[in-house]
């Protein structure tokens, strides 16, 4: 593959005068006559459509394209001379067969379209070359050379650009995901709070989603990190709590947990203990079903799964120690503050986007919840209180169910806002994805297009990834038609 | 069919998707009427935008100077701000006719980039700035620092480079644009701020309290800040080289924007050939024989450039150091006009 990438790329100039018609015809040629095959004649077509590709492709690389391309137009013109056997007609022209036409002109469409990104493509790569630019993704292996503030698997400035890759990525998944959940909570307090009859609380909502989602965006960003930054006190200065959490400038520190060898248990047992909740909770489901006794499986559950990591974790010795963040007070007035890398930092700047995006995304989340809940019939209530379902279960088995059906698709698309506004985090140093990799690494390698490319389908994964998620659970929601 | 295929599809390419990069960026100019110079978002005394919205600094003049150059009027130049990170690609795409931004000539910018520095019009170093009151005498002691600084420069490797090799520890802050890094500083998010030595002089302006902040006496780094054109159009290459060149030269012969109308008469054979009354040296380039006598009397010298907007009577109180002419133990040397 990487020869005939290298063939392509490296033909003289002359060739993409002219040449690359000549490929770009074999590519179209043979498309269609896959289309072709595929549609008109099925399975077989396929193998026949299959064997032809391999044909043409070792044609182009052994011999000349122009071999591809006279092989693409014959089998082309052949394919269409065949005479279409309708099932019901007998042998009809192709050209009378309301199928060929429209199969024609779905060929004809999808022949542009290739074509139109085959030539941006080589454009491109053509372009670059004629202006000297280094292209090709070789620059992952180089070294970095650069520091980043936070990282979560190791890294140093000796580290590839590879690597600085995969820090920014999971720099913008970690603050994506601490976001969605922060929103969500606080979006489903500030809708319900929206709804409540109680005067004080339903403003205090109403006035909080009015202003936040009014702001835009950058701008909450820069009143967490600036205005709020001014506020806690400064490197050599902090304020704590229980004299285990710290706050200052620098961020907040606290201990930094460090497991010992037996500590795998207390996550075996953790893990255990929610797989037998839940197992609990389908049998009592089951046997509710069957005899209408309920089982209080919730708060069962959650007993198991507190007891029973903390049971392992006491039978094996508490193996859990707690390294606390050093804080220098006396000496050289430089010197004093929090030490690096000693504790647990959480830098000023995941704390300022985390709090900026999941404020402001929270305003419209609370909407989305209020309009759910709205949406449920007050009729559906009424039937509940009827048959004598107390506010609790109502609430729970009949309104809220009914609402999520109507809260899951916009709060999807929330989620997707949510994670591809953390790039706007390269504006106060948080080192996401833009930041590091869109950023520094693109400015130090100079090659745009690949980097661009590399990070818009990251975007394009991680919403991918958030919508199938939620689609999944939508699905599981979904109204079940009898 | 198929020829006529050919002849169709080839004429599409060939409008739609095939630049011109490579074509004479003197003749573009010319037909647009003015030369597009991409600048910094700020930087006092480089490329800034004074209380009349006005675009004043070294780099700024250096693009007026080539303005004079072409069209013997300094004022046909039209700027575009870029930040670091969008600066070369600006250049590439054709954006921006010459890029005037404080920018490090390095080997690899100059070979992968598709590009090439026309010269060097300011001979900087990177240093640090801390803040008076942590008593910080060298940059030796700087281990366990906090560094707010730029992304998308050579400043992020140098400190790398330059902790690393003395085994200090630090953690960079770095962000986009230098008006976010200034705040953070000021507000103490970084012990120090880090960027080449004349930057740290603009930026200190800056702050709330410019007086209460040191530069250090290391210089960590060389940073030979110069215009930089496109590969592959010599002609614009040699203009932008020339232009600068002119300037220096200027200065060599005590040829200024305040004596040039005296020193059009001047019988010195060097003098004559730069103002164009001797030779013709200007078509060579392809411009105007008047060229560099349009940059002198418009724009001024290499050295009336540097007092006006870094030198000691600027904020920036910039001394002249290296970039004095080779002639007073500077750096500063340019070719003759022979």
């Amino acid at each position: 593959m990487q020869g005939l990438i290298d063939r392509i790329t490296s033909l003289p100039e002359w060739y993409f005068e002219l040449g690359r018609i000549d490929v770009t015809f074999a590519i179209l040629m043979l498309a269609g006559v896959i289309a072709t095959i595929m549609s008109w004649k099925g399975r077989p077509g396929m193998l026949v459509g299959a064997a032809y590709v391999v044909v043409a492709v070792v044609l182009a690389y052994f011999m000349s394209f122009q071999a591809a391309v006279g092989l693409g137009m014959i089998a082309s013109i052949a394919a269409l001379l065949v005479p279409n056997i309708h099932p019901e007609h007998g042998t009809i022209s192709w050209f009378n067969d309301p199928r060929a036409r429209g199969l024609i002109a779905q060929i004809i469409l999808f022949l542009l379209v290739t074509f139109g990104i085959y030539a941006m493509v080589t454009n491109t790569i053509v372009n670059l070359e004629r202006q000297n630019i280094a292209s090709g993704f070789g620059f992952l292996n180089q070294t970095a050379g650069f520091g980043i503030n936070q990282t979560l698997i190791p890294y140093t400035e000796e580290s590839t650009y590879g690597q600085t890759f995969i820090v920014g990525l999971l720099n913008t998944i970690l603050v994506a995901i601490v976001g969605i959940f922060l929103a969500t909570i606080l979006g489903f307090i500030v809708g319900v709070a929206r709804l409540s009859k109680n005067w004080v609380i339903n403003k205090i909502a109403y006035w909080y989603i009015e202003v936040m989602r009014n702001v835009p965006l950058l701008l909450h960003i820069f009143v967490w990190y600036f205005a709020v930054l001014r506020a806690v006190p400064d490197k050599r200065d902090k304020w704590s709590l229980f004299d285990t959490f710290h706050l200052n400038i620098y961020g907040i520190w606290a201990p930094e947990p460090l497991p010992g060898p037996m500590f795998w248990m207390t996550v075996v047992a953790f893990l255990a203990a929610i797989v037998i909740a839940f197992i609990l909770a389908k049998l009592a489901k089951a046997r509710q079903m069957r005899t209408g006794e309920t089982f209080p499986s919730f708060w069962v559950g959650l007993a198991i799964i507190i007891i029973l990591p903390l049971a392992a974790f006491f039978a094996t010795g508490s193996p859990l120690d707690f390294e606390h963040p050093k804080f220098v007070a006396e000496g050289p007035i430089f010197k004093r503050g929090f030490e690096f890398q000693s504790g647990l930092q959480v830098i000023p700047e995941f704390i300022a986007l985390l709090l900026a995006l999941s404020i402001y995304t929270a305003a419209y989340i609370a909407e989305i919840v209020r309009a759910g809940i709205l949406a449920v019939s007050h009729g559906q209530t009424e039937a509940a209180n009827a048959l004598g379902l107390r506010s609790g279960p109502t609430l729970r088995l009949v309104v809220i169910p009914q609402a999520l059906r109507v809260i899951i698709p916009p709060l999807t698309n929330q989620y997707l806002n949510l994670t591809k506004n953390s790039s706007l985090a390269v504006a106060i140093a948080y080192p996401d994805l833009v930041a590091v990799f869109a950023g520094t690494t693109l400015n130090q390698t100079g090659q745009a297009v690949e980097i661009i490319v590399i990070t818009m389908l990251v975007y394009l994964g991680l919403s991918l990834v958030t919508s199938a998620i939620m689609n999944w659970y939508n699905s599981r929601i979904a109204l079940v038609e009898r | 069919m198929k020829v006529l295929s050919r002849v169709a599809l080839g004429a599409l390419v060939a409008a739609g998707f095939a630049t011109s990069a490579s074509a004479a960026t003197l003749d573009d100019i010319k037909k647009k009427g003015h030369v597009q110079c991409g600048v910094s978002q700020g930087l006092p005394g480089f490329s800034n935008t004074d209380d009349s919205g006005k675009w004043t600094g070294i780099d700024v003049d250096l693009c007026r100077a080539v303005a004079a150059a072409v069209f013997g009027d300094a004022t046909k130049v039209k700027f575009t701000p870029l930040s670091a990170k969008e600066r070369f690609t600006a250049l590439q795409s054709g954006e921006v006719d010459i890029l005037s931004r404080n920018t490090t000539w390095t080997m690899g910018r100059d070979t992968a980039l598709g590009l090439n520095f026309a010269g060097v019009n300011y001979y900087d170093g990177q240093g640090f700035m801390v803040p008076k009151k942590l008593n910080v005498k060298s940059a030796l002691e700087l281990g366990g620092a906090s560094v707010c600084t730029n992304t998308g420069t050579t400043t992020e490797l140098n400190v790398a480079d330059y902790f690393r090799s003395n085994n200090m520890k630090y953690e960079v802050v770095a962000f986009e644009k230098a008006d976010e890094v200034v705040a953070a500083y000021d507000a103490g998010r970084c012990d120090v701020y880090t960027t080449d030595r004349s930057g740290l002089a603009a930026q200190r302006l800056k702050l709330s309290k410019a007086d209460d902040h040191v530069v250090l006496p290391e210089i960590i780094s060389k940073e030979p800040l110069g215009p930089v054109v496109r590969q592959g159009d010599d002609q614009w290459f040699n203009i932008v080289k020339w232009t600068h060149f002119a300037m220096v030269n200027a200065e060599e012969m005590g040829v200024s924007k305040a004596n040039h109308a005296e020193m059009m008469k001047s019988a010195n054979p060097g003098i004559k050939r730069l103002l164009g009354t001797e030779g013709d040296f200007g078509s060579k380039l392809g411009l105007g024989n008047d060229w560099a006598s349009s940059v002198i009397s418009q724009v001024g010298n290499y050295g009336e450039v540097y007092e006006a907007n870094v030198g000691p009577n600027t904020p920036l109180k910039l001394a002249r150091g290296s970039n004095a002419l080779w002639t007073k133990g500077g750096l500063q040397y340019a070719p003759p006009v022979r």
